[in-house]
């Protein structure tokens, strides 16, 4: 049986949902370890062991928490030393990545990014990744032990199968000068709204709406169906609306139930975070476009004309 | 201060891509200097304005890469080093990120300055490789950076706003798109980086081997493709009566 390891991001005593689904995954692979680090913890171990973790390995030292990527790099080394694992696991995300990086330059051992399976291969294990924007599916096989791979979110879904975890207390190895990026303040900016990643409806809008001053109209749409607004990389990068909202390879992967798109070309770079929607309707001028080609509905028509039409449309029929 | 910014480069996100019979990426079509690095010149030429010194690009690629480091030379960047070997052609992150470690580590700078991830790769692992190799800390995803004296100071883009991160040097920043718009090259800027240094490094120079690659490429397929369905011309109205029909059928209305 192989020997996995998961790490799970702690926020406020509850494990992020990627570490739920990368749990619900490998508990298929073999046996499964939890590593949390960082105050909460311990409270999180009972949704990790809930979710196939059999041991959860807890170290609640405030340093993990307040300090970037080397403590936890630090901690997860010196685990890995005595407990040999075959794969550790991490959700591809801002924080575990840079952990994730670090780890695998300490080891110097493979890593293998941005991840949408794994599935085990005699004695090593077999990660597929989207390659050249997503058009293509590439299959590594990774020759190291442990190998890492970070993992998209919303590759697998979280399921609970009500087990219980033994809560183990590693030692925290935190090195003596590894407490040295570190966190003084933390904002937050956008209201919070309908979250992208669990919307049910999420309409976004790119270049083809012409300036961040009709961006609006994406958002009045998303607000008349009690869905989230998002954006493709091109008007992120152009400073329209912050990275938060951003669809795409670089940016979130989304599930919802219908996804709109309008005055998005679907270069590939958007479309692998998008793709698996129920349903996809694209609205753009261009009848060459190439998100026409894989939306269930594409409208050729001009975005900034539909929009507020649907918008009035919805509402009418929602009776707001 | 001595500012190293590491740049790559990539084919041209704008242009159109291709992929050879052997599923390799093309490598005859327009190639730039990756669009995310050149924020990353522009950060280190303004902190070399305010807090003087030198910026030096720092490159792995084909000979041909040496493009990407002139583009950066014509922006301001003071000289450049290209990493170029053909043992490294198909070099994963790690191998990448030792390269760039070994020949940045002789430079001793007080700050390096990567972009957050390729335009191509996406995968955002050289850095944290190189600031683990390198032995310092990592102040990533900035979209502001203050230096004074040996304290960075960075505003960490996050998913609900940033975090104000601190460190001191030497360290390594990731930078986002966000952090300053890039100048254009002028004439003269053009002019001067013809005769600005590019020295060229070989795997031998840095004391580094290819080693054994941590991965194998077992098979490169198509992936699920979706399959076009109903396109409609919109006359004023047939564009948002069928949305609403497919809405309806979605159950979201």
């Amino acid at each position: 049986m192989a020997n996995i390891w998961v790490y799970s991001e702690v926020n406020e005593g509850r494990p992020r949902s990627i570490a739920l689904e990368l749990l619900s995954k490998a508990r298929d692979l073999g046996t499964v370890d939890a590593v949390a680090l960082g105050p909460g913890a311990r409270e999180a171990a009972a949704e990790l062991g809930a979710h196939g973790a059999s041991r959860v390995l807890v170290n609640e030292d405030p340093a993990f928490a307040e300090y970037l990527a080397e403590p936890a790099t630090d901690c997860l080394a010196a685990l890995a030393g005595k407990g040999a694992p075959d794969l550790i696991l991490f959700g591809f995300t801002s924080d575990s990545r840079e952990v994730a990086g670090r780890l695998a330059a300490r080891l110097g051992v493979g890593l293998i990014s941005n991840a949408m399976d794994v599935v085990a291969a005699d004695g090593s294990f077999r990660v597929t990744v989207p390659y050249f924007g997503g058009a293509k599916v590439a299959t590594y096989r990774s020759n190291t032990s442990p190998a890492i791979v970070l993992v998209r979110p919303k590759s697998f879904e979280a399921s609970e199968i009500g087990g219980q975890a033994e809560v183990v207390e590693i030692d925290a190895a935190i090195g003596e000068g590894s407490r040295r990026a570190r966190i003084v303040e933390r904002r937050e900016e956008a209201a919070e709204q309908v979250k992208l990643e669990d919307a049910r409806v999420v309409v976004s809008g790119g270049r083809g709406l012409g300036g961040p001053e009709n961006f609006h109209l994406v958002e009045e749409l998303a607000a008349a169906l009690g869905g989230a607004a998002g954006a493709s990389r091109a008007i992120v990068d152009a400073g329209w609306v912050p990275y938060a909202m951003q669809v795409g390879q670089t940016g979130k992967t989304v599930r919802p139930g219908v996804y709109i798109a309008a005055g998005i070309s679907g270069a590939m770079q958007h479309t692998v975070g998008m793709k698996s929607a129920k349903v996809i309707v694209a609205i753009n001028k261009d009848a060459e476009a190439p998100i026409l080609k894989m939306a269930d509905l594409g409208v050729v028509g001009d975005a900034l004309k539909i929009l507020p039409r649907l918008t009035d449309a919805v509402k009418a029929r929602k009776g707001q | 201060m001595k500012i190293v910014v590491t740049v790559k480069q990539v084919p041209d996100p704008n242009g159109a891509q291709a992929l050879e019979p052997d599923n390799t990426i093309a490598r005859d079509r327009e190639v730039v200097l990756d669009p995310g690095d050149e924020y990353g010149i522009e950060e280190g030429l303004q902190l070399k304005e305010k807090h003087g010194g030198e910026v030096v690009l720092v490159s792995m690629g084909p000979e041909k890469a040496r493009d990407a480091i002139r583009k950066g030379l014509s922006m301001g960047a003071d000289r450049g080093i290209l990493i170029t070997d053909e043992q490294l052609a198909g070099a994963d992150a790690l191998l990448t990120a030792r390269a760039l470690a070994a020949a940045i580590k002789a430079e001793k700078p007080e700050l390096v300055i990567c972009a957050t991830e390729s335009y191509d790769g996406s995968t955002g692992m050289v850095p944290p490789m190189l600031a683990e190799l390198l032995g310092v800390p990592q102040l990533t995803f900035a979209k502001q950076v203050e230096v004074d004296g040996q304290q960075v100071t960075v505003h960490r883009q996050t998913e609900e706003g940033y975090q104000v991160v601190e460190g001191s040097a030497p360290c390594l920043v990731t930078v986002t798109a966000g952090i300053a718009e890039p100048r254009y090259a002028s004439l003269k800027g053009i002019m001067a980086a013809r005769s600005k240094e590019v020295k060229v490094l070989k795997l031998g120079d840095l004391g580094i081997d290819r080693g054994q690659p941590a991965e194998t490429v077992e098979s490169i397929a198509d992936a699920d493709a979706r399959e076009a369905g109903e396109i409609v011309e919109d006359d004023g109205s047939v564009g948002v009566d069928r949305i609403m029909a497919v809405l309806q059928s979605a159950k979201v209305l």
